[in-house]
């Protein structure tokens, strides 16, 4: 039964692939912007959902992921090798400042996560010789080596979507290994968990590294894409906030929820940007209030409500 | 000279800065929400001293006899029609909600005010004061007094009053004050108020030193944090201490470091105590 809302997603994903087939720019940009957002949800949940850490670095990932990426393909990385050592120096980063970080709890570890971006947005602003500082950074490389807009939109389409089908399975990988169930563990009790075996420090660090290495990807690749990057953008604290309603909004713990939380929330967001420009962050704030108000469960509580999932997971 | 003219300068930052804190502090400590609204309400309350002065000539000392009541009943009437209803609900929800409050706030201020920078330039201006090489502007002088002022008077309030009492104990144990008779909705709800009456209190003060624009409702909200958590969460005392202390970190960082490494500095110090004595300064160690 928890199986087949995996399955699910999986093949709804593989069909959103196919996007690009509609020719249309704007869908194409929208698409990527959602596989963006996914992939931060998706990792996300590995440290709040499961652990049940309230982490707000995201926006720290993200934002160290577009600078390492950005000035690696200006030294003339290719893409993908920017984009994989990012992750890789987000991974072990996240593992080692996890270490120190996660001996806190509740509000102080939500503070202290929110706190790493912007003391990083600070660095990256007075660091000016290697990052540009707040003039920004320039990304002038087209690293499809094609002049045509379309192409270049449909290569960082797919580039985004592949990473999120492998975030996807990946913490699906993560969920159903003995790392994913020592993490619910430590949701539920920390201190039990820690009598029974489950090595809590080094448990919770690698949750955290996981939370952050594709979204350090997710920050390369978007680097590439837009060409042009600056600290306040990139380490913008709505990148920390808007992953986690989206987590809520499909359903806490769920990587399946996520995946569909951030789709539908940026479908809400789109409409409201178009229609009401003036108040779309009223609007937005709103419908957070809202959301977790009349449904703090989230969308997958009401397929659960329908019989479709058992038990927690999905 | 330069010295004492920077511990000057220290000292009329950091009472601001426990001004601001002691009320977030309080909504912390007692209802274990981080209320990020706080920024919000401190610059709503900036131009509320802004209109009553252009509109009604009220001095900004005058506002806050304004600004009191109204924030408190805001914040009254916020906590006991949204909050309380998701209370006991994991820390995560409480701080989404509080999020979702604030951009509703802010968007509000930005439509109703604009995003321009607006100055409450007393007429005639107080002047300033000079002691040998000292000079320090009275309106400043001015904010000081009344933002230590008030932050006695919070404390006042939680040793003396009835009300006072029953929040330190709903802070200290939930269930134990329930079993003694203790409305504890009604108190979270008076609790909230307070915390937000000194927002809008502060916001009034702020008005005379800094210009007023909701997007400075972020910095706000980050002094508070650091605050907080330099000098110890849920305490009125903690919140000077802290506050001082960050003043001080801060002008003379800036003197160091120069001034563009003030958050960085202010942030590092953060992430360290938090690691190191999460507690704060005056904290008692096995509050979480």
């Amino acid at each position: 039964m928890k199986n087949r809302i995996y399955y699910g997603a999986i093949v709804l994903l593989v069909v959103f692939g196919c996007l690009p087939l509609f020719d249309s720019s704007y869908a194409l940009r929208i698409g990527t912007f959602a596989c963006m957002y996914a992939i931060m949800a998706v990792s996300w949940t590995v440290i709040g959902g499961f652990t049940g850490y309230p982490s707000f670095g995201t926006a720290a990932f993200f934002g160290f992921g577009a600078y390492c990426g950005g000035m690696l393909i200006n030294k003339g990385w290719p893409l993908f090798a920017a984009a994989g050592a990012a992750g890789a120096a987000a991974f072990v980063s996240a593992l080692v400042l996890g270490i120190v970080l996660l001996r806190l709890r509740g509000h102080y570890f939500a503070i202290a996560s929110l706190a790493v971006a912007e003391v990083l947005r600070e660095v990256t602003n007075s660091a000016t010789e290697l990052t540009g500082g707040g003039m920004g950074l320039n990304i002038p490389v087209s690293v499809t080596g094609s002049n045509s807009v379309m192409d270049e939109a449909s290569f960082f389409f797919w580039a985004m979507w592949a990473l999120l089908l492998l975030t996807f399975m990946a913490v699906r990988v993560i969920q159903e290994s003995k790392l994913g169930f020592g993490l619910i563990c430590i949701k539920q009790n920390e201190s039990a968990a820690d009598m029974i075996g489950v090595n809590a420090t080094i448990y919770k660090s690698l949750a955290f590294a996981f939370s952050g290495v594709f979204v350090a990807m997710a920050g390369a690749l978007y680097a590439a894409w837009v060409h042009y990057i600056e600290p306040p953008d990139v380490f913008d604290i709505l990148f920390a906030v808007k992953p986690i309603v989206m987590a809520l909004l499909g359903g806490l713990g769920s990587p399946a929820g996520a995946v569909l939380g951030a789709f539908v929330f940026l479908g809400i967001e789109e409409m409201v940007w178009r229609n009401y420009l003036q108040i779309h962050s009223g609007v937005l704030g709103l419908l957070v209030v809202v959301l977790l108000l009349f449904l703090p469960n989230g969308m997958m509580s009401i397929s659960k409500r329908l019989g479709l999932t058992g038990g927690h997971r999905g | 000279m330069l010295i004492f003219q920077i511990l000057l300068n220290a000292i009329v930052l950091g009472s601001l800065y426990a001004c601001i804190a002691a009320g977030f502090s309080l909504v912390w400590g007692v209802l274990n929400v981080i209320n990020l609204m706080h920024g919000s309400f401190i610059v709503l309350g900036s131009y509320l001293a802004w209109g009553a002065y252009n509109a009604l000539g009220l001095a900004p000392w005058t506002s806050l006899l304004i600004a009191a009541p109204v924030f408190f009943c805001l914040g009254y009437a916020i906590q006991r029609g949204i909050l309380n209803r998701v209370i006991a609900a994991p820390v995560l929800v409480t701080l989404t909600l509080t999020f979702g409050l604030d951009l509703m706030l802010n968007n509000a201020m930005l439509v109703a005010f604009k995003a321009d920078y607006r100055q409450l330039v007393l007429d005639p201006s107080l002047g300033s004061l000079s002691v040998g090489s000292l000079v320090v502007p009275i309106d400043r002088i001015v904010a000081t007094v009344f933002s230590l002022l008030l932050t006695l008077a919070l404390f006042l309030v939680l040793r003396r009053s009835r009300v006072g009492r029953a929040i330190v104990a709903v802070r200290m144990d939930r269930d134990a004050s329930r079993l003694m008779g203790v409305d504890v909705p009604s108190i979270y709800a008076t609790a909230f108020g307070l915390g937000a009456a000194m927002a809008g209190c502060a916001g009034v003060l702020l008005a005379m030193i800094f210009p007023i624009s909701p997007i400075a409702s972020g910095s706000y909200l980050g002094k508070a944090f650091v605050v907080c958590v330099l000098g110890g969460l849920g305490s009125v005392p903690g919140a000077v201490v802290g506050g001082l202390f960050l003043g001080i970190v801060e002008s003379f960082g800036s003197l160091a470091f120069g001034p563009e490494h003030a958050i960085t500095l202010s942030f590092g110090l953060l992430i360290v105590f938090l690691i190191v004595r999460p507690q704060g300064l005056l904290g008692k160690q096995g509050f979480e």
